[in-house]
């Protein structure tokens, strides 16, 4: 008899019941898609027999994870499926997944030359050129670089950080140095406020980007440099992004097979970090008084794969006078990298168009969400503005009146 | 009555059968098969799918070894769409005498048999899954080939050479004048009409139940019927075959087949009335799970897709009719030298690997009684679809850019997957997901492999041998096989036995993600499809 009664090899635990794929945005729009279930499990009994079985078809997966969420049988679909385009897939990454893989490298290049770069490629010969030489969809727009960055801001601007006497370090991913240093800022504010003093860590990429354009070694190699990095330190690990944050938690380990088990637990996303302070009484809010928005809250769908949601929803739901509309779970398209892409931007704008067209029903003041390249989707395709959670707490939290609470 | 006379009349569709039927008809033989239920029922498709070097039968029965290495090469070149040629390790654990290894690997090369000795290091770098305490490995030409797909590759070959096929028809009674077999009296199981078809030849075919087809025509074959059991396990654990360094014993081979790992198997004397109605005991269970877990430890936690047996027709020797002295080797009987009893052959004992000797031999024999100068050319003339040595080459000769289901297809028929229409999107949509069967497979076999049921579907296609057991492949099929017979009763008949047939392979290993399945698929079926109903 068989000691164990489920199997260990964890394709096997599926039973083709195909909640999977009837929950994957992929495959409603793209017929090239096999679909999770295929693709996953399905797929890899055949690719065990023979590799010739690959289908290249599985570039087409978003990584968005919601067949993992459908799943009643934990079957890790997902990563099954970039588990087997790391290992059998015979396409190169090409020079346009390379640069748009490496987030932190095109930023350090960008900065310097900030404004003369977002004025080069908002222009329509250069998305001509880019849509043509690299293949990057002419119809993206894309998000500025900023010239100066939130680790020069915290230096400059916040340098007694260890004043405080309490501290968290800070993983700020990519987006927040380059393109959205006011997030940085906002999360410091806030910290500070709560009484944190907030730490910088020797952070690499989280190298989501890289993975999903099968720049394998490289994801492997950044995530061994944050595990390291995370190591020297036992403060918590408070993050703004929700795709970084699954990332290291779930894909260092699931996918490059790189140990994360003695930091995972400590990588945490801010919202979940201030209710936990909140809910043992360890922290006080004071809101303003004169705080109106009416805000529509996108869940990302990493979030939806960490489970996380639920905090920043009460979180935000303490905040008097937002008007908060949760909109229906669904994928936005955007999938990071996934819709720059000339093969994919079609399939990217149909798999978002129900959440769009409920966005522009709402006609919210904000939509609010905790993944940055659905913010570049939505803002495109909605013209409403998308606000990081953390820019919104910042914006209503009275931050002396709360200091002073938690001095 | 029918009043053409054929040739040769063979009774039985299991390979020998086929291959019988494919010989007879490449010498020009007007022939007539005739089987009581499905090709490959018997124990044709219940073994472990084994395409032997001979290795096994190096230390005790040369003979057979040696047969077994020149058909191994011989289907290797013939066969290539239904081999594949994964090779073969011995290996030894600690408790195994690794002196026999010396004697082991001089007998193999004694019968023409390539067996390398691999250091242990090497030899679980080369198969992982292996059982990493092994001591011992030796490298042999053993591979795997799939029953079903070669014994409808030799009826396909043997029907394009004139051969007649009845299936669902048994044989009654034999028709005999002047002390000879001139032909058989039949009934079509599934109509009930009687039949009689005249021949020069009849040759027994019927494995196990040839005992029973010799006793109609009033001769005694000694037979015993030996029942085997194996398991399926979910998914391909290990590409190299293993088997034990020892003298022959239970659950001692792992074969990769497809997509699945078969372990097998166990030896157990039944009395003739079982050979119908096989079950696989919990105790053989136990058995194949631990003896298994010594080849590959691996299976102790793999996901068990089924249990079945087969019945393996031993043939008492005639010198020694008790049953004492059993031969493993070919038995060949001319009933007219050996009963008196003239146009009257049976061909038993041998095995899956040695068919097509098999075939030689009794067509040999058929020539000869009638008078016939023909030579043999079934070792050189390949199957039809075995042209290309690989499905990477036979894919690329038919599709630029083929997908998986093209792929699964050509693993399946070789070159003659290009006969499949499979051009739009209609033929290629699945009808088993898990095997990747698509509706233009499906319903092709329906037109051209004398498909009766939605079980002979899943032996020439695959259609349910995947993990989902029938889930959702079984009502897909019958529709498609509604649609073609123009009726729907029996469609929804067939796929309440489908799915109970399904199931009784299932209910021996019954626990784990297999029972979580099976709970799963009855509910699809009883409560959401309502075929409980009547």
């Amino acid at each position: 008899m068989q000691e164990q009664d489920l199997s260990k090899n964890n394709f096997e635990q599926c039973i083709k019941c195909t909640i999977c794929t009837a929950y994957c945005p992929v495959v409603q729009v793209n017929p090239s898609y096999p679909g999770p279930k295929q693709a996953g499990p399905d797929g890899e009994r055949f690719r065990l027999r023979n590799p010739f079985f690959y289908d290249e078809n599985l570039k087409y997966c978003m990584n968005c994870k919601r067949c993992e969420n459908a799943c009643p049988s934990g079957v890790r679909i997902a990563d099954i499926i970039h588990t087997a385009r790391m290992n059998y897939s015979h396409s190169k990454p090409t020079l346009r997944d390379w640069i748009l893989a490496n987030t932190d490298f095109m930023g350090k290049v960008a900065r310097p030359v900030a404004p003369i770069v977002n004025a080069v490629v908002g222009t329509k010969p250069a998305k001509a050129a880019m849509d043509a030489v690299l293949g990057v969809d002419r119809h993206r727009t894309f998000p500025k670089y900023r010239f100066s960055g939130f680790e020069g801001w915290l230096r400059r601007k916040a340098p007694d950080q260890s004043k405080f006497a309490r501290q968290v370090a800070f993983f700020h991913g990519c987006s927040t140095e380059y393109q959205h240093p006011e997030v940085g800022r906002a999360f410091v504010r806030v910290m500070n406020a709560l009484g944190y003093g907030v730490q910088l860590i020797d952070e690499q990429c989280c190298g989501v980007a890289m993975i999903s354009n099968g720049l394998w070694n490289q994801a492997r190699s950044h995530a061994r440099h944050n595990v390291e990095a995370f190591r020297k330190t036992d403060l918590p690990i408070v993050t703004t992004a929700s795709t970084c944050t699954f990332t290291m938690r779930d894909e260092y380990q699931e996918i490059l097979g790189v140990d994360v088990s003695v930091v995972r637990d400590r990588i945490v996303l801010v919202e979940k970090f201030i209710y936990s302070l909140l809910d043992q009484g360890r922290v006080r809010l004071a809101f303003r008084e004169d705080f109106k928005a009416r805000v529509a809250y996108h869940i990302p769908c990493h979030m939806e794969k960490l489970g996380w949601s639920i905090f920043t929803r009460e979180l935000l739901g303490m905040i008097p006078g937002l008007e908060l509309t949760v909109l229906d779970s669904g994928c936005c398209g955007m999938a990071g990298t996934y819709g720059f892409k000339k093969e994919n931007y079609a399939y990217s704008q149909e798999i978002g168009r129900p959440l769009f067209e409920r966005i522009k029903l709402l006609d919210p003041d904000y939509v609010t969400s905790e993944c940055d390249t659905c913010k570049w989707q939505i803002e495109m395709s909605t013209g409403v503005e998308v606000r990081n959670p953390i820019l919104l707490l910042e914006e209503a939290l009275d931050l002396e009146k709360t200091a002073e609470l938690n001095r | 009555m029918n009043r053409q006379e054929y040739d040769v009349i063979i009774i039985g569709g299991g390979i020998t059968g086929a291959g019988t039927a494919r010989d007879c008809s490449l010498r020009g033989l007007k022939v007539l098969l005739i089987e009581r239920k499905d090709i490959a029922d018997g124990a044709t498709g219940r073994n472990h799918g084994l395409l032997h070097s001979g290795a096994r039968y190096a230390v005790t029965d040369s003979e057979s070894a040696r047969e077994c290495i020149e058909e191994n090469m011989i289907l290797k070149k013939i066969a290539r769409h239904c081999v594949d040629d994964t090779t073969g390790f011995f290996i030894s654990l600690p408790e195994d005498d690794l002196s026999f290894q010396a004697t082991f690997v001089e007998r193999c090369r004694q019968a023409g048999i390539t067996a390398e000795i691999i250091d242990p290091k090497e030899a679980l770098r080369l198969e992982p899954a292996a059982n990493p305490a092994l001591i011992g490995a030796v490298r042999v030409p053993d591979g795997s080939v799939d029953p079903f797909r070669l014994t409808s590759s030799n009826l396909v070959d043997a029907r394009l050479h004139g051969t007649d096929v009845l299936l669902y028809t048994e044989v009654t009674g034999f028709i005999i004048e002047n002390g000879t077999v001139v032909g058989v009296m039949t009934l079509d199981t599934r109509s009930g009409e009687k039949g009689e078809y005249r021949g020069r030849i009849t040759v027994n075919a019927a494995g196990i139940w040839g005992h029973g087809i010799a006793a109609l025509a009033g001769v005694n074959v000694g037979m015993f019927p030996a029942k085997g059991a194996l398991l399926i396990f979910a998914h391909r654990v290990a590409d190299i075959v293993l088997n034990r360094c020892r003298k022959p014993a239970n659950a001692d081979i792992l074969v990769p087949g497809e997509t699945v790992s078969i372990i097998g198997t166990t030896s157990t004397r039944i009395p003739f009335e079982e050979c119908d109605h096989m079950q696989v005991t919990p105790e053989e269970v136990n058995l194949l799970v631990s003896e298994g877990a010594k080849l590959a430890p691996v299976l102790e936690s793999t996901r068990i897709l089924r249990a079945y047996a087969g019945v393996r027709p031993l043939v008492a020797s005639d010198s020694d009719p008790s049953g004492r002295s059993i031969s493993r080797g070919i038995v060949l009987l001319d009933h007219e030298t050996r009963d008196g009893l003239k146009g009257f052959v049976t061909i038993t004992g041998g095995k899956l690997m040695t068919y097509r000797l098999m075939a030689e031999k009794a067509t040999d024999l058929v020539c000869q009684k009638l008078g016939i100068d023909a030579k043999c050319v079934t070792r050189t003339t390949p199957l039809p679809g075995s042209e290309s040595s690989s499905i990477e080459e036979a894919a690329g000769k038919i599709w630029a850019s083929p997908t998986t289901a093209q792929k699964a297809t050509v693993g399946r028929l070789g070159d003659n997957a290009g006969l499949i229409p499979m051009d739009d999107a209609y033929s290629q949509s699945l009808v088993c997901e898990c095997e990747e069967v698509t509706v233009g497979e499906v319903n092709s076999a329906i037109k051209h492999l004398n498909v009766n049921n939605l079980v002979d579907i899943r032996r020439r296609t695959r259609v349910g041998m995947g993990t989902c057991q029938g889930e959702l492949c079984g009502c897909r099929a019958a529709g498609l096989l509604a649609r073609a017979h123009g009726c729907t009763r029996k469609a929804r008949g067939d796929l309440k036995h489908f799915m109970r047939e399904r199931w009784k392979g299932m209910y021996p290993i019954a626990w784990g993600d297999t029972l979580r399945e099976g709970e799963y698929s009855q509910w699809v079926y009883s409560e959401v499809l309502g075929l409980n109903e009547e």
